[in-house]
């Protein structure tokens, strides 16, 4: 099977779809003959014209109303949102509108758009285009939410998002894009609310999500030569979440760790720490359910804070130890 | 250096055909609109203040919720829908009831909608628009998508959406627009300007001495039109649609105009910003007033003509309350089943229990 990047994987999905179905068009900033900021859609407005990789005014707020407006009239359109941190311009769009149309009007209306949002830090982009804002996302009935941590989930779960007849919110780990992986070229999906158990263990349950969980895949190999046998489970998709998969592995590893990108105060892990606390889980505990996130500051400049600010994989080791130790 | 802002407001002018006693001003933009079409218009206008007037009481009554006056706004809301087609989508704001019901809405769903009953939004097969937009200026950006979505399907319509002066001064106004305008994109943009957004005066609105230059910013056309004058109003929206439809792109019609009655029916009281003087001001400029005395100059219309639409409406309105009564009423579940295409799995459990409590 062929390589190919996180980037690749995301576009393959996106050119296949619109080689099918010519209402799935792209839009935003930068996206044409630039390929936008991360090079996600080069080479997309030769293959399919301006018309279809359609260039926009720097206006999110348009972008996403006007995504909201197309979709409505039967389009599927998937925007690009330059940064995520720009999509709190977007957001009445977002959370009044296309999260709610559908429920408003009883159902007679549906927005089947896909908001593509790269985020994350690690690559010195700052305060301001470094953010991890998934738990915002989540937090709103009718949208859907996922964050896929590799090349393989990214098409997969893109072609899911297309065909979905609700708003999507695709999170897309800047520092994922480079990565590379098995992809087939073929057509496939990742449904909906099915976690992934990364790598089976015995000792202690890690839910991470997105470039966490690469992260945790290393740090669980760090720990293994100490003996130290940990289970990683990506839930692949926020919204929905496929909580069972991770009941079910607590069940028996008895401890439980999630690890998020996001500032930790408020972040989506804090929800799959509730709900595991609030599930039959709770009698198999040993210890309690611990959280490792960001630290509640903006995300810094200088590289080394930078990585400070967020978990890295020494960070999950030693948080790992310290809950085995207990 | 040359400043260039006076000689460019300075170009707006009022486009009027009709004036204040009833007499046309301006034979050449004269719409050709036939005997039938010129009643049609009269009836429902009258009509519509009917509906607005029973509302008022109806919402004081309890027996309706959400209500947002109409009246005075007859001409600027009903002229320019009447050079509407069907196939021509509408993304309206609060006020923008009528336009919904003379676009095919029934009454009953009207009601259901001001009652926060989700029936009410649910547009019948071949109603092409949206239930009207709470979030202000919002429609704008929608608007240029809709159209966007006309132009990519080589449909021969427009997408047409209301906003008020207020309305003018969130971001999505200016990005709507320039949207549309970059892609060339077949809309309609109206601002009703009301001259109070709840109550701020538009002077404090804005430095800009009329909203319709507004357009200019956006690169698109833009005229501002006598609102209470439903020749005009006609005329412009026709105008607008035939260049909107041969591809020469949107354009901002600014309808001077007033309400009557408060913002919405949930508190507000007009008198604590606006003098009575005003108000008699703008009822001598009343759309259906001036109107009545140009079609009872050509023997069109009468006392008779005009009671029997009032009555039309009242048993009409009577009717649509029943139904709005007899409509089964909206459950939890139902709130569950709307939001997502297919309910998620996590879901999936709530929507049983409610649904259990719901059969008992």
């Amino acid at each position: 099977m062929r390589e190919i990047t996180y980037a690749s994987a995301i576009k393959e999905a996106m050119v296949q779809e619109m080689r099918i179905d010519k209402d799935v068009f792209i839009l935003g900033e930068d996206i044409g003959i630039y390929g936008g900021s991360f090079g996600v859609t080069n080479g997309m407005i030769e293959e399919f014209g301006p018309e279809r990789v359609r260039n926009t005014p720097i206006s999110e707020s348009a972008i996403s109303g006007c995504a909201v407006g197309v979709a409505m009239m039967g389009m599927r359109p998937i925007l690009e949102i330059q940064f995520s941190d720009f999509v709190m311009i977007a957001m009445d769009n977002i959370v009044n509108q296309a999260a709610k149309m559908r429920y408003m009007f009883g159902g007679k209306t549906q927005v089947p758009m896909v908001v593509r949002l790269p985020s994350g830090s690690g690559l010195g982009f700052a305060a301001q285009h470094s953010q991890s804002l998934e738990a915002w996302m989540a937090h709103v009935p009718g949208l859907i939410v996922v964050q896929p941590s590799n090349p393989y989930d990214a098409k997969g779960l893109m072609k899911t998002a297309i065909h979905n007849n609700n708003p999507v919110i695709f999170f897309e780990q800047k520092g994922l894009y480079n990565t590379k992986a098995d992809v087939p070229e073929e057509e496939y999906k990742i449904p909906l609310g099915v976690a992934e158990v990364k790598k089976e263990g015995t000792d202690l349950t890690v839910v991470a999500t997105g470039i966490m969980v690469n992260r945790t895949l290393e740090a669980a190999e760090e720990l293994e030569k100490d003996g130290n046998s940990i289970e990683v489970i990506d839930p692949r998709t926020l919204v929905p979440l496929d909580i069972k998969t991770i009941i079910e592995s607590v069940k028996k590893t008895n401890r439980a760790l999630v690890v998020y990108e996001a500032v930790e105060r408020g972040g989506y892990g804090a929800e799959i720490a509730s709900l595991i606390g609030e599930s039959e889980a709770f009698d198999f505990l040993d210890e309690p359910v611990s959280r490792l996130g960001g630290i509640a500051t903006p995300i810094p400049y200088n590289p080394k804070l930078e990585k400070a600010a967020v978990p890295q994989v020494e960070d999950i080791v030693k948080k790992v130890k310290s809950m085995m130790n207990k | 250096m040359k400043h260039v802002l006076e000689s460019v407001e300075s170009q707006f002018e009022v486009f009027q055909i009709l004036n204040e006693d009833g007499k046309i001003v301006n034979k050449d933009d004269m719409p050709d609109l036939s005997d039938e079409d010129l009643k049609e218009l009269m009836r429902r206008m009258v009509y519509t203040r009917v509906l607005d007037q029973r509302s008022i009481a109806l919402n004081r009554q309890g027996r309706l919720g959400f209500y947002a006056p109409t009246a005075g706004q007859e001409a600027s809301q009903l002229g320019s829908h009447f050079a509407l087609e069907k196939d021509d989508f509408i993304l309206p704001g609060y006020r923008d009831v009528p336009q919904l019901i003379w676009h095919g809405l029934p009454l009953y769903q009207a009601f259901l909608f001001s009652r926060g009953h989700f029936h009410g939004n649910q547009m019948p097969e071949g109603v092409n628009a949206l239930s009207p937009q709470i979030i202000i200026g919002a429609q704008y950006v929608q608007a240029a998508g809709v159209a966007l979505g006309m132009k990519l399907r080589g449909k021969k319509a427009v997408a047409v959406t209301y906003t008020g002066d207020g309305g003018t001064s969130q971001g999505d106004f200016y990005e709507g627009m320039n949207f549309a305008g970059a892609y060339g994109a077949p809309a309609i943009f109206f601002v009703q300007n009301n001259y109070f957004a709840i109550s701020v005066p538009v002077e404090q609105q804005t430095a800009a001495k009329t909203l319709a230059q507004k357009a200019v910013a956006a690169g698109i056309e833009g005229i501002q039109v006598d609102g209470m004058d439903v020749l005009a109003m006609y005329a412009a929206t026709k105008h607008a649609r035939e260049r909107a439809i041969n591809g020469d792109g949107p354009m901002l019609i600014e309808a001077l105009t007033y309400r009557y009655g408060p913002h919405t029916m949930a508190g507000d009281d007009p008198t604590r910003y606006r003098t009575e003087d005003l108000d008699n001001e703008w009822e001598k400029k009343d759309p259906i007033v001036r109107f009545r005395t140009f079609l009872e100059g050509k023997k069109l219309w009468s006392e008779e003509e005009e009671n029997k639409v009032i009555e039309q409406a009242k048993d009409d309105i009577k009717e649509a309350i029943k139904e709005a009564d007899k409509y089964p009423k909206q459950k939890v579940t139902d709130l569950m089943e709307n939001m997502y295409e297919e309910l998620p799995h996590n879901l999936q459990e709530q929507w049983e229990e409610y649904k259990e409590k719901e059969s008992k």
